[in-house]
């Protein structure tokens, strides 16, 4: 068994009487994507939000690389290299493309200059994310300082996804990513993802989309009331039983 | 004008070797065209109505609109509320809506008046304490906007009135007389000195202007801090999301805003030679104007401070224009209100996505 590199025990969390989660565990291996998939309602967003800082678990520990970590917003996730790529994307639309990647983490140009004007070093910030949408396969944008707001929604899709591999050091987790989109450009997000993996980053996708959990994860968590129920390898479980499981119809298999 | 959009499209269609992941671009239509350019360049519809305003007043007009004696009248007239429209449009561009900016200035310059000469401290201590005052009323704003979650609108609504009033009290509702000022502490009217300039008077003051609108143009488009404020003025959550902490950056603008009007109102005391509580009560009003026909969305994170610019000159260009042909100042008005709504109707076609 590899070590984990992010990991969750016993994760609790109350919204009022709700309870969100309940003792619920995670594990992420490393270079592997891994589908956390599960009926509406089930905690799949909560379990995310306490992996990427959005929202504190009442108990329980994460620990990521093995260390115990405590997150307080999503900026401190991002600092120990967990990077979300959000349902909604949190991309301003009004803004470039380049100034969306390096939001929050603007480059100052270096020296006495930038730090006395505090100028952004534009021609640094544009090489990189020229660089890396490059990397991913993103040439086709030919214009990196045109707004996100003429995209269109594979392409934005794109963006969020290399803004997060690009800055991730760790960990991707993505919320949806195929769900707002047509047939074609879900297809690219997933050849996007593949890319993603085989440079070495593990992915924690969240999906309602079984064809497309199927088609690219290793292992499948499934969610249940708040909690882990099973670990399912896609290759020896179908649809079918995997939608059972999920929604409660089949008991989980005994060893997950 | 627009060289801040358009620099450094240094045209990257570089063709991918073996890209695994291509989206394609949609194709543009005609109409699409025009407003495809008005989206992304947005001074570029105020700077023509500032174009074709004063070609239509030079030919209804003539001679004596196109005099550098008018032009500087122009200037002199616009420099208050520019300065006080350069800190309405960061609060604008942040989705928010300032309506105390006049009565901040006013505070704050009073508190100079106050200390300064009545109190007869030093200058130095009295344009710091004034400075601090600005300041401070921009930190309220923001404060209440943040931790209270109030709507701007109602915060300064709000505040607008508190100031007044604090500022009638502060000043026991009297002026401070020129002649006073001149005696104790004539820096105060610093920015009132005029200078010539090609045979037109200026005022130190409308250079300050200009200088103000020269440092936000950069602040906004070239430091991570103005980017922020288009960002949160875009989508406050998403910023967030993605890196931003949005209420301390709101809280920051407010309070730089609240700075800017201060210096607003040190010029003001300059413009008027005097300091009195109950000047530029409409200056609010003129400021959000200014934003507005300079293209600024009131939804935010849209706009450049340079079509503030151009929106203060324009309000100015009508009025003096409509001034010398002999047009009532009914009229006057009449046509800088109907020059606010043409202003937003434009801005909501423009917002629309391309289509």
């Amino acid at each position: 068994m590899t070590a984990h590199i992010l990991q969750a025990r016993g994760l609790t969390k109350h919204y009022g009487n709700v309870v969100a989660m309940d003792g619920c565990d995670f594990d992420l291996e490393p270079g592997e994507i891994l589908a956390v998939i599960g009926d509406n309602g089930a905690g799949k967003s909560t379990l995310i939000k306490a992996l990427s800082g959005a929202a504190a678990p009442d108990a329980g520990e994460i620990r990521l690389d093995g260390e115990p970590v405590n997150f307080h917003s999503p900026i401190d996730a991002r600092r120990a290299g967990i990077e979300t790529v959000y349902q909604n994307l949190a991309l301003l639309p009004a803004l470039s493309i380049v100034d969306n990647m390096f939001l929050g983490r603007e480059l100052r140009i270096p020296g006495i200059v930038g730090r006395l004007f505090r100028t952004l070093d534009r021609d640094a910030m544009r090489g990189f994310a020229k660089e890396k949408l490059a990397e991913l396969g993103l040439l086709t944008i030919q214009d990196i300082d045109q707004a996100v707001e003429t995209l269109s929604g594979g392409q934005r899709q794109g963006i969020a996804v290399v803004r997060a591999v690009a800055f991730g050091s760790k960990v991707v987790i993505m919320d949806e990513p195929t769900a707002a989109l047509g047939v074609r450009e879900g297809r690219r997000v997933l050849d996007l993802m593949r890319g993603v993996k085989e440079r070495g980053m593990p992915i924690v996708f969240i999906s309602h989309n079984m064809p497309h959990v199927f088609e690219i994860a290793d292992r499948i968590h499934v969610h249940r009331l708040g909690k882990r129920i099973a670990v399912l390898d896609p290759k020896s479980v179908d649809m079918s039983d995997a939608v059972a499981i999920m929604t409660g119809a089949v008991a989980p298999p005994a060893a997950a | 004008m627009t060289a801040d959009v358009g620099a450094g499209r240094d045209g990257g269609s570089s063709e991918g070797g073996d890209s695994f992941a291509t989206f394609d671009n949609r194709p543009v239509g005609g109409f699409a065209r025009v407003h495809r350019f008005l989206h992304s360049n947005p001074t570029a519809a105020p700077l023509m109505v500032l174009i074709l305003s004063l070609a239509g007043f030079g030919f209804v007009a003539g001679d004596r609109f196109f005099t550098p004696f008018n032009f500087s009248l122009i200037i002199q007239q616009v420099t208050v509320i520019g300065i006080l429209s350069v800190a309405q449009t960061l609060i604008i561009l942040s989705a928010g809506i300032d309506l105390s900016v006049a009565a901040i200035m006013v505070l704050s310059s009073v508190a100079m008046g106050r200390i300064g000469v009545v109190h007869g401290l030093p200058v130095e201590i009295a344009l710091l304490a004034g400075m601090a005052v600005g300041t401070a009323c921009g930190f309220v704003n923001g404060i209440l906007i943040t931790r209270f979650r109030l709507p701007p609108f109602i915060v300064t609504l709000g505040t607008w009135s508190v100031f007044f009033a604090l500022n009638l009290w502060l000043s026991e509702a009297q002026t401070v007389r020129s002649s006073d000022i001149d005696a104790t502490a004539p820096a105060l009217k610093f920015f009132g000195e005029r200078v010539d300039v090609f045979g037109a008077q200026f005022t130190y003051g409308s250079f300050l202007m200009l200088g103000l609108f020269a440092l936000f143009w950069y602040v906004l488009n070239r430091t991570a801090w103005g980017r922020r404020v288009y960002a949160v003025g875009d989508d406050k959550e998403a910023a967030e999301l993605a890196g931003v902490r949005s209420n301390r950056m709101l809280v920051s603008i407010y309070a730089v805003a609240g700075f800017i009007c201060a210096l607003g109102g040190w010029v003001a005391i300059g413009r008027l030679g005097s300091v009195s509580p109950q000047s530029f009560y409409e200056g609010n009003l003129d400021a959000i104007t200014a934003v507005v026909i300079g293209g600024c969305s009131l939804f935010g994170g849209r706009g450049s401070i340079l079509g503030t610019l151009i929106g203060a000159l324009i309000v100015g260009v009508f009025r003096s224009g409509l001034k010398i042909a002999g047009v009532e100042v009914l009229w006057q008005e009449f046509t800088v209100g109907a020059l606010i709504i043409a202003a937003v109707a434009m801005d909501q076609w423009i917002r629309k996505e391309s289509t």
